[in-house]
């Protein structure tokens, strides 16, 4: 399937690498101003002249904040008209990019001022540091209904916990080592199922809504329903060890015990890719939101990211000098998070694939909420690390949890300021301010859904379904001009192939056959062997050509070589 | 210590009353929608299927006339009604919605006083001249007509002679249109292979173009008025400026046979032509190449085409003696639609349009069932054209720089402009 296209000579536009995003925004606001500074007959000018100053600088303030969120709605540079020598395109184009303007302005006016929801925050004062601050006095602090979002649930016998929890952010999953899996409702703290398989649970993980989820268990992953039936076990995935839901493709990755890689579209069923990773059994996998690239952190200090449709990996980084611990990708697609055994945390930067901070400490286990801020959970200890600016990230707040509680997952919740962790005795949640996006879009992601909004969903979620080949590092390139390749010289072997394929070709030639006794069989053959050697001597021509220049090379370096080193140059037959 | 969470309470967020609307919140943050080229390029994929699966142009036949149609005229005030004329001198006006012919002019021979008189229409007036009438044309906002045949007679309602009369060259006038926008100007074509323009309140016809091939039927643009397009008997339609008559600003190519017929939707963005090979086609008015084609086994040579008033449907009138009556957009839902479903119709046409370049979609959305016969009569074309370019470019090749010319393709089929 091909998703970009071929170059129209008269659309191939160049984006400039300055920013042209003025060509798209309309007049900033400030100089849209009413004209406030009118005098009125009986107001003095003097007067006048202040307030207007007064005014200007409000509303000044109030535009550039516009217009910076503006530029998050843009997407991206508009593209250079003054390449384009077609008239009629250029006006086309320009009227395009004004829209988008429009947009982008509408959007970021919606945001100013539409949005429900205010983030979370925390203020220390005077000389007390954010870190510092433990969770009972932030539920002292807050309101009822988020002072009942912490708990502690505390389950000794049934093995370290893994938990989930669904993309709205209302339904969670637990599943814990010795096979015992719950999901409940967050919001009104229900248990909606819960059920003993009786084997081991090594990752649980929704597909598309809260009606099902899979459960990485021994032998084989199953799927669930959520009364808790069984609804399949995929045979085909092996023992795995980790799993993954890529949203929008309904693929189920899993990685298992031989460390391969499966990938399985459950929608229909069908398997689309399985591949040997060949760097050994690893239970570190991620997958990225941004662009749904696979990331697996192998026991080398590799980390490599698949895509179901290439064998090999797209990109394989050495990360770490000990093998890896943890991964996390930020939700925006630019910063990857890796943990290793070697002591070092690494905050990557996924377009340059280069090192931004480097920062020491172990990491069991790494999560990345809506807003950026980075949870490491670290034997009983979780330290969540915020954003200082310029992909700084600096310690934000600390949970420390009883000393004998291993932490064997952190998982931020969607749309709440609340951090989910699983360890060894349970599972606690615990209250991060301004971790989770407050503003949901409900046709995106919706915790109120009702089962029409929820059924309604699903069926345009199927509708849009992508292709697997859809997956790619920088998904933003789909639909635009491909450069145009310059083909390559082609191996002998490709070239040996052309040639027997000409060579067929001209055998299969019928000739006329000639009356009135001019058809003898020699002459007949004479034609057919001319044909055969005139479509080989193009090859033979291609072949001599070849061979003559390297000699050539060849000769003029044996010249160059100084008198002591000339009996290393290649042995002349003697 | 100053500290916030998100809490939503649930009242601001659900409905109140079962009989309310679901709230609905929406935040446009990039951020928040990953795959989004993506997913617009799968609905552009599922949108270009859709298309042509729902894809069902033709609607009905009128059918009644004894030999082929010949002509047909619209009333521009009319929304539901067409006229039709056959080969055999039979007159018939057809209610397109029911269609039913609501009457019909009877044969001058077949006069018969025992059939009702409520079938037959008694003509208003009758005007008789000296010569043969090929084609005739009212004006668009006065009190004349015109008629062509060996000249240009221009008459009013009230007169039994015309009151003027226009003549350049010998030779037959084939079609006259007059100009929508403007009432006086009128444009004709002649067997001569030339098109004439006229101004009634001039003397004397203005310009005069030669090409290389008559044109069979002329139509003004009417929204442009002063563009126009003729239906040339070299399988293209030309379209000109009146005020630059030296190049065709459009040279739409795409009938492999002569085209017989053409006619403007009333929105002016494109036209209908019918031709001699069995088709029709849709044009836009700035397009080279036809964005539809309309053809049926039972459909012989279309002889005549208009586009309905409403710009929704065309009507055809061929040799197989039937109209057909056909949609203009293959695939549009006709009828009311409700806000919604015609939104998500722009949507998936805008959609459609934005990835329209890519492979998949542009294969699907390009391709049209063609009968075998034009099919290959177009492979052939293309054939010969091909082979004509190639040997014009190699004559320019071996030949002194500056020795050969080059016409530019709008110009080429113009022999002289008067």
């Amino acid at each position: 399937m091909s998703l970009t296209g071929r170059p129209a000579f008269s659309s191939w536009v160049k984006p400039k690498p300055n920013s042209s995003e003025r060509r798209r925004l309309p007049p900033t606001f400030g100089e849209q101003l009413p004209s406030a500074g009118e005098p009125t007959a009986l107001s003095s000018t003097h007067e006048i002249m202040d307030k207007d100053r007064l005014v200007t600088a409000v509303e000044q303030e109030m535009s550039d904040e516009l217009n910076l969120k503006t530029r998050k709605y843009l997407r991206g540079d508009g593209a250079n008209l003054e390449t384009l020598r077609d008239k009629k395109l250029k006006g086309q184009l320009a009227v395009r990019e004004k829209l988008y303007g429009q947009s982008a302005k509408a959007a970021a006016k919606a945001e100013k001022w539409l949005m429900p929801t205010e983030e979370g925050y925390l203020e220390p004062e005077g000389l007390e540091k954010t870190w510092m601050v433990k969770q009972e006095s932030i539920i002292r602090e807050v309101d009822v209904i988020s002072s009942r979002k912490p708990f502690d649930m505390i389950l000794p016998e049934l093995g370290p916990y893994n938990l989930e929890y669904a993309s709205s952010g209302r339904y969670m999953l637990v599943g814990g080592r010795k096979g015992h899996l719950a999901m409940m409702d967050m919001m009104s703290m229900d248990l909606i199922k819960e059920f003993q398989v009786r084997e081991t649970v090594r990752d649980v993980v929704f597909l598309h809504n809260e009606q099902f989820f899979a459960v990485a268990q021994k032998k084989y992953p199953y799927i669930y329903n959520r009364h808790g039936t069984e609804i399949h076990c995929l045979v085909e995935h092996g023992a795995p060890l980790k799993l993954q839901f890529l949203d929008k493709h309904f693929l189920l990755a899993s990685v298992n015990k031989f460390a391969q890689l499966h990938y399985q579209d459950v929608s229909t069923g069908v398997i689309v890719a399985n591949y040997r990773t060949g760097l050994g059994r690893t239970d570190i996998m991620r997958v990225n939101p941004y662009n749904a690239v696979i990331g697996l952190g192998h026991a080398g200090g590799k980390v490599t990211m698949w895509k179901p449709t290439s064998v090999k990996p797209l990109v394989t980084m050495l990360c770490h000098h000990g093998p890896v611990t943890a991964v996390a990708f930020h939700s925006g697609g630019q910063l990857m998070a890796t943990a290793g055994m070697d002591r070092k945390i690494k905050l990557w930067d996924l377009r340059k694939f280069g090192v931004l901070n480097t920062y020491s400490g172990h990491a069991q286990t790494m999560d990345f909420s809506q807003k950026g801020l980075l949870a490491i959970g670290n034997g009983s200890q979780v330290q969540v690390w915020r954003d200082s600016g310029n992909q700084e990230y600096e310690k934000y707040m600390s949970h420390a949890m009883v000393k004998g509680y291993q932490v064997g997952k952190v998982s931020f919740r969607p749309y709440e300021d609340v951090l989910g962790i699983g360890h060894s005795m349970g599972i606690s949640s615990i209250l991060i301010p301004g971790s989770g996006e407050p503003n949901f879009d409900t046709w995106v992601a919706n915790p109120y859904e009702t089962t029409k909004q929820r059924r309604e969903k699903e069926v345009h979620a199927l509708l849009d379904k992508l292709q697997p080949e859809t997956i790619m590092l920088e998904p933003s390139k789909i639909g635009t001009v491909r450069p145009p390749r310059r083909k390559e010289r082609s191996t002998k072997k490709e070239i040996e192939e052309e040639m027997e394929t000409a060579v067929e070709a001209a055998k299969s030639i019928t000739f006329k056959k000639k009356t009135k006794g001019r058809n003898k069989p020699s002459k007949r053959a004479a034609k057919k062997e001319e044909e055969v050697f005139k479509a080989k001597r193009l090859f033979l021509e291609q072949q001599q050509m070849n061979n003559d220049r390297p000699l050539k090379k060849q000769r003029i370096v044996e010249a160059e070589l100084p008198k002591a080193l000339q009996r290393f140059s290649r042995k002349k037959a003697s | 210590m100053k500290v916030k969470v998100i809490s939503r309470s649930a009242e601001e967020f659900t409905r109140e009353r079962s009989q309310d609307l679901q709230k609905v919140f929406r935040n446009y943050d990039p951020k928040l929608r990953t795959h989004e080229k993506a997913v617009e390029y799968t609905r552009a994929l599922t949108a270009a299927k859709l298309e042509k699966i729902f894809a069902r142009p033709f609607i009905g036949a009128m059918d009644g006339h004894i030999d082929a149609v010949s002509c047909m005229a619209k009333n521009p005030n009319h929304l539901k009604g067409i006229f039709s004329g056959s080969m055999d001198g039979d007159i018939r006006l057809w209610d397109i919605a029911t269609s039913i012919r609501l009457w019909k002019v009877p044969l001058l021979k077949m006069m018969d006083s025992s059939e009702s008189d409520e079938n037959y229409s008694k003509p208003l007036a009758v005007y008789v001249w000296k010569h043969a009438f090929w084609a005739v044309d009212h004006q668009w906002d006065g009190p004349l007509f015109a008629t062509a045949g060996s000249q240009v007679d221009i008459w009013d309602h009230n007169r039994s002679e015309p009151i003027n009369t226009f003549e350049w060259g010998k030779d037959t006038v084939i079609s006259v249109r007059f100009n929508p926008g403007e009432p006086d100007v009128l444009a004709t074509s002649a067997s001569d292979r030339s098109i004439t323009l006229y101004d009634l309140r001039m003397s004397s016809p203005v310009r005069k173009l030669i090409m290389r091939t008559k044109t069979n039927a002329i139509c003004w643009n009417p929204m442009e008025p002063m563009n126009f397009t003729a239906a040339n008997e070299d399988c293209s339609c030309y379209s000109y400026d009146t005020r630059k008559l030296d190049e065709a600003k459009v040279v739409h190519k795409d009938h492999v046979s002569a085209v017989m017929d053409i006619d403007y939707s009333p929105t002016g963005r494109e036209f209908v032509t019918g031709s001699y090979d069995r088709t029709v086609r849709i044009f836009p008015y700035n397009g080279d190449h036809s964005r539809e084609i309309y053809h049926t086994k039972r459909m012989q040579r279309v002889f005549c085409v208009r586009y309905s008033c409403d710009g929704s449907y065309l009507i055809s009138g061929s040799d197989d003696t039937n109209l057909r009556l056909w949609k203009a957009k293959s695939s549009e839902q006709m009828g009311v639609l409700l806000p919604r479903e015609r939104k998500k119709q722009e949507y998936l046409d805008a959609v459609k349009e934005r990835y329209k370049h890519l492979p998949e979609v542009k294969r699907i959305v390009r391709h049209r069932h063609l009968p075998k016969p034009i099919y290959k009569a177009a492979t052939l074309r293309r054939t010969m054209i091909e082979a004509e370019n190639k040997r014009d470019q190699k004559r320019k090749a071996h030949s002194a720089p500056g020795s050969m010319p080059v016409q530019p393709f709008r110009k080429r089929r113009i022999i002289k402009e008067e």
